[in-house]
């Protein structure tokens, strides 16, 4: 018998990353912008989403979303709400969405092509540490925080803010009686990734998704919506 | 706590590879981790141990080395380890750092087997 050393020098996760730079190609020739959102339950991705669909298609932008989460369509129901097309991905106990569930559900999306989209959003199952890892092909990863989270997040989840594109504070209506302290929040978050975009954000009252979706339009290239 | 999830995903890179080497016994599996993988090494080595039962690598002991995140700074032009995951600036001279050389590494770097000699 002998003993040798194989070097392989390949990467775990070598299939999602195949697979997300096939669905990155095909995202690029259909021209749609997709974005990828994350955060901790809780913080308010639904609802900064339910703005951000309803204001887009008032707009008259093509837009649809993917929704994960553990169990349950509550959350793709209350999207629908928007008129937007909409579709449930149930990870059933799995902590992240990965690419190959991407891809089986934009398969057979009844009534939904990408080359019909201009902004496709994937709002990930809440969790701050794994989706990290899984590329989904996306152009932008988001990062939300709300103001009832504390302002240290940044600094303990330094892998999914070190990797987002954009951050968003939500539930700024609130602020004051959270006692959320502004300047701090914006300190952590450029102190892991430094000179990240910030949007300071209200579903409720409206406050920033102005910007918010500014950003959006010019992220696509310029277009206006 | 996906843990289970790159467990999975080793031992599937694996026996594709191991394939190569009929007959051979996996005795070591070493992993390179960047510090900003996410991964834990003690929920890793847990799950190792119940994800390869059964399997080609069943008994393989997995060794991980953990690699600090490396950052290129714009503003002096030198490479530095990160001191801390709080703060991503450049342990020279304090800039912010956004060029990151290395930490996100999750690879499977190589494996030692026992192959068995073939009878001429």
């Amino acid at each position: 018998m002998t003993t040798r050393i194989v070097e392989l020098r390949r990467g775990i996760l070598k299939k999602n990353d195949e697979l997300a730079a096939g669905l990155r190609a095909r995202y690029v020739d259909a021209g749609v912008l997709v974005l990828n959102l994350v955060s901790s339950p809780g913080t308010g991705k639904t609802a900064f989403l339910e703005f951000t669909l309803r204001e887009l298609r008032a707009r008259g932008a093509k837009v649809a979303a993917l929704v994960g989460d553990l169990e349950t369509d509550n959350d793709a129901r209350r999207l629908a709400a928007s008129g937007a097309p909409v579709r449930q991905i149930n990870t059933h106990g799995i902590c992240h969405l990965d690419a190959e569930m991407i891809d089986k559900h934009l398969a057979g999306w009844e009534g939904v092509t990408l080359g019909g989209l201009e902004y496709l959003f994937i709002e990930n199952v809440g969790n701050l540490v794994c989706p990290s890892s899984y590329d989904l092909g996306e152009k932008i990863r988001v990062a939300l925080l709300s103001v009832t989270e504390g302002e240290d997040k940044p600094l303990k989840y330094p892998t999914l803010f070190n990797s987002a594109d954009a951050a968003v504070i939500t539930k700024i209506d609130i602020a004051e009686p959270c006692g959320f302290d502004r300047e701090l929040a914006l300190k952590n978050i450029n102190e892991i990734r430094p000179g990240i975009r910030i949007f300071e954000t209200s579903a409720k009252t409206g406050a920033g998704m102005d910007e918010w979706l500014g950003y959006l339009a010019e992220a696509r290239g310029g277009h206006s919506v | 706590m996906h843990e289970l999830s790159i467990a999975a995903s080793i031992v599937d890179a694996l026996t594709e590879s191991a394939a190569a080497y009929p007959g051979a016994r996996v005795k070591e599996v070493r992993l390179r981790v960047g510090a900003l993988a996410s991964v834990i090494e003690d929920s890793l080595q847990f799950c190792w141990g119940i994800t390869v039962e059964g399997t080609p690598l069943e008994g393989s002991k997995l060794v991980v080395k953990i690699l600090p995140v490396v950052a290129h700074c714009a503003a002096c032009g030198k490479d530095g380890e990160l001191e801390s995951l709080q703060s991503f600036r450049c342990p020279h001279c304090g800039e912010p750092a956004t060029d990151l050389r290395q930490g996100r590494e999750l690879e499977i770097d190589s494996i030692e087997i026992d192959e068995v000699e073939e009878k001429v």
